[in-house]
């Protein structure tokens, strides 16, 4: 495995979580929902991933008690903010409080012990392949998995008929309701999406970034993943490529750490965050577009008055 | 009535006894910055608080809060433990300073311990642990074991504890092999177990073979393990995480010092104002049982930790030369406790700009 390929792979695994996580976040706002407890059901995910996992042996079941449990926990931000309306950001910032401390105390007994890793693709013959091989068919099954989450939500937003009633659903509740659209139940399987997807994302970082449960885990990735769907304007494409570029400098400014190349430790840290703000922002300049983009009813609660 | 009264007098006199019970048992109480069980630096701590437990549970009672952010949300988590009628308070991390000396200020009948710091006052007292002594023999090791010659150093933040870690470790692998070179990645981050595990794959990808850290998570270890290298554990015995990659660990051992330091509340010895700074030979820092490695390596890593425990080997000991070429020691000569409290420069052989 040359250099070169390694670092793509280490950029994949990066970018991986946070993608996934920002594309789950990305249909809940455009349902007009801002949920800002991503990171509380990221670290519910991670811990409850492991946990499936060790319990029951196999990385797979892990996945899915990860996705599970990213979307109940999801469920109760749910329940607040559209069955009895309360203010979406306080609720949010209280999931990722309780997310972190449950996550710490179910995870108790799990801390130290050696963890199940989901293996990589190898496909004899295509993962051989010089440079492309392990990129393209040897990686770990998340990451296909959310090439083609990317994919589906992309095609489901913008090329199908319930994709238009969720984004008009963002954009004015109140009109969605007057046409007699569920609003509450679309928002319901958006913010539980949402949550499947910050699970999945959980899971990955415990079953195949660093196959181990350790308290506080996710280190800030649900923010990362929060802001991503902000810069990229609300579009898949853009999160995409923000999460790879973020994942990319990342990557990028350890290895000029480790060239010694003299340049501040401190400066090349804050790299990825500056490049992947500036490059969303230059692509998201129009701001014509960006208003289309921007769900109007994003975050506000919504109580049918009839 | 006569019955009830007498009832009441003995629930009275029994409520009253049994606070008396209580104050015959001291109150020692711990201040975590992470979780009890981040299996690293917190947990090390917690180790020897239970340690406490066991040896003087009869006459102590410990208690602890974990994940107290450092900053100015811990001074009103040190108040709350002073109030709560601690006896003795432990504050285990760095970033704890200047809080527990404000609050040992308010309370003078409190006795405050502060971990790695360098305030004291009339009722706080500073430890630390000289990690650099066994960073010194995995140095060593390191070299022994490389076949590169390069070894990978992923670092947190430029502080003295951290600079004399790097610093003795190229110190002990020179020793072996004067052109060993070290690459040094700063993540910025005492805990972040993704970081730190991209980090010691970057550092693999440029050719080091053997990895050490001084972060807290078992990242590296796990990829270390994954991609077939050597690599040192920190804090914490880390063979779970990477059974046949870990040669050592360097493993803080707090217990030992924890229950000398409430004995001496207990019989009245224990006085404010000084600093202790232990290492191997005190026990306060041990090393975890050397394996994955021929027996002559093995042999010579346990000279070495017996060279250092008798005092003989002080691993900051002239001639050493500053990274800039300039002489720090002369031969013979070697460095005091202020400098390497305060240490802000490499020696030579490290491959890094240090952070300013």
């Amino acid at each position: 495995m040359g250099i070169a390929e390694s670092i793509l792979l280490t950029i994949a695994t990066a970018a991986t979580p946070l993608l996934i996580a920002a594309i789950g976040e990305l249909v809940v706002e455009r349902a007009g929902v801002l949920n800002l407890g991503v990171e509380g059901m990221m670290v519910m995910g991670a811990v409850c991933g492991f946990a499936g996992a060790t319990v029951t042996g196999s990385p797979w079941l892990g996945v899915l008690a990860g996705i599970a449990a990213g979307a109940a926990f999801s469920l109760l931000f749910a329940f607040l903010t559209l069955s009895i309306a309360a203010n979406q950001v306080a609720t949010g910032l209280s999931l990722t409080l309780l997310g972190l401390g449950l996550s710490g105390m179910i995870g108790e007994s799990f801390v130290g012990t050696a963890g199940n890793k989901l293996s990589s693709l190898a496909i004899p013959g295509l993962s051989d392949i010089p440079l492309v091989g392990r990129l393209m068919f040897g990686q770990d099954p998340i990451f296909y998995l959310s090439i083609l989450l990317t994919i589906g939500v992309m095609w489901f937003l913008f090329r199908t008929r319930t994709g238009l009633t969720l984004r008009s659903i963002g954009d004015n509740h109140g009109s969605a309701h007057a046409l007699g659209i569920p609003v509450i139940f679309y928002r319901y399987l958006a913010v539980m999406f949402g949550g499947a997807c910050a699970g999945l994302a959980g899971a990955h970082l415990s079953l195949v970034y660093t196959p181990q449960w350790v308290e506080n885990m996710t280190a800030g990735r649900g923010w990362i993943a929060l802001a991503l769907v902000v810069f990229a304007s609300w579009r898949p494409l853009r999160v995409l490529a923000g999460a790879y570029l973020f994942g990319a400098v990342t990557i990028g400014q350890l290895h000029a750490q480790a060239l010694g190349l003299g340049i501040p430790s401190q400066l090349l840290s804050s790299l990825p965050y500056l490049a992947t703000v500036v490059v969303l922002v230059i692509i998201s300049r129009n701001r014509r577009l960006t208003m289309m983009n921007t769900p109007a009813s994003l975050g506000r609660a919504f109580v049918p008055d009839r | 009535m006569k019955k009830l009264i007498l009832g009441l007098a003995a629930a009275v006199v029994a409520a009253a006894a049994v606070p008396a019970v209580a104050q015959d048992k001291i109150k020692a109480c711990f201040l975590y910055v992470g979780s009890k069980t981040d299996g690293g630096w917190t947990q090390a701590h917690d180790v020897g608080r239970q340690q406490v437990d066991k040896e003087l549970g009869d006459k102590v009672e410990t208690s602890f809060l974990e994940n107290v952010a450092e900053g100015p949300d811990a001074e009103r988590a040190i108040e709350r433990l002073a109030r709560s009628g601690c006896a003795i308070i432990f504050t285990t991390s760095f970033g704890f300073m200047d809080q527990t000396v404000a609050v040992a200020a308010k309370f003078p009948d409190v006795k405050f311990e502060h971990a790695t710091g360098y305030k004291t006052a009339p009722n706080l007292t500073t430890y630390n642990s000289r990690f650099y002594e066994g960073r010194y023999i995995i140095g060593q090791i390191a070299a022994k074991m490389s076949k590169t010659g390069v070894a990978g150093y992923i670092a947190s933040f430029p502080i003295p504890e951290v600079v004399q870690g790097i610093n003795a470790f190229v110190l002990g692998a020179q020793t072996i092999n004067p052109d060993f070179k070290l690459k040094v990645i700063w993540v910025n981050t005492w805990f972040d177990a993704g970081k730190e595990a991209d980090a010691a794959k970057a550092l693999i990808d440029q050719g080091v073979d053997m990895l050490t850290q001084h972060t807290d998570s078992t990242g590296p270890m796990q990829v270390a393990e994954e991609r077939g290298i050597k690599a040192f554990g920190q804090a914490f015995d880390q063979i779970q995480a990477g059974p046949t990659a870990q040669l050592t660990a360097i493993v803080d051992t707090w217990g030992p010092y924890y229950v000398k330091r409430i004995k001496m509340v207990l019989d009245g010895t224990w006085k404010g104002g000084e600093s202790s700074w232990d290492g191997l030979a005190e026990g306060i820092l041990t090393m975890a049982p050397y394996t994955n490695m021929p027996d002559d390596v093995k042999a010579m890593a346990m000279e070495t930790e017996a060279k250092i425990k008798s005092g003989e080997l002080k691993p900051f000991t002239g001639p050493i030369t500053k990274q800039d070429g300039t002489v720090w020691l002369k031969e013979g000569e070697t460095a005091d406790d202020a400098t390497l409290l305060g240490l802000n420069f490499y020696v030579k052989g490290v491959d890094d700009k240090l952070p300013q």
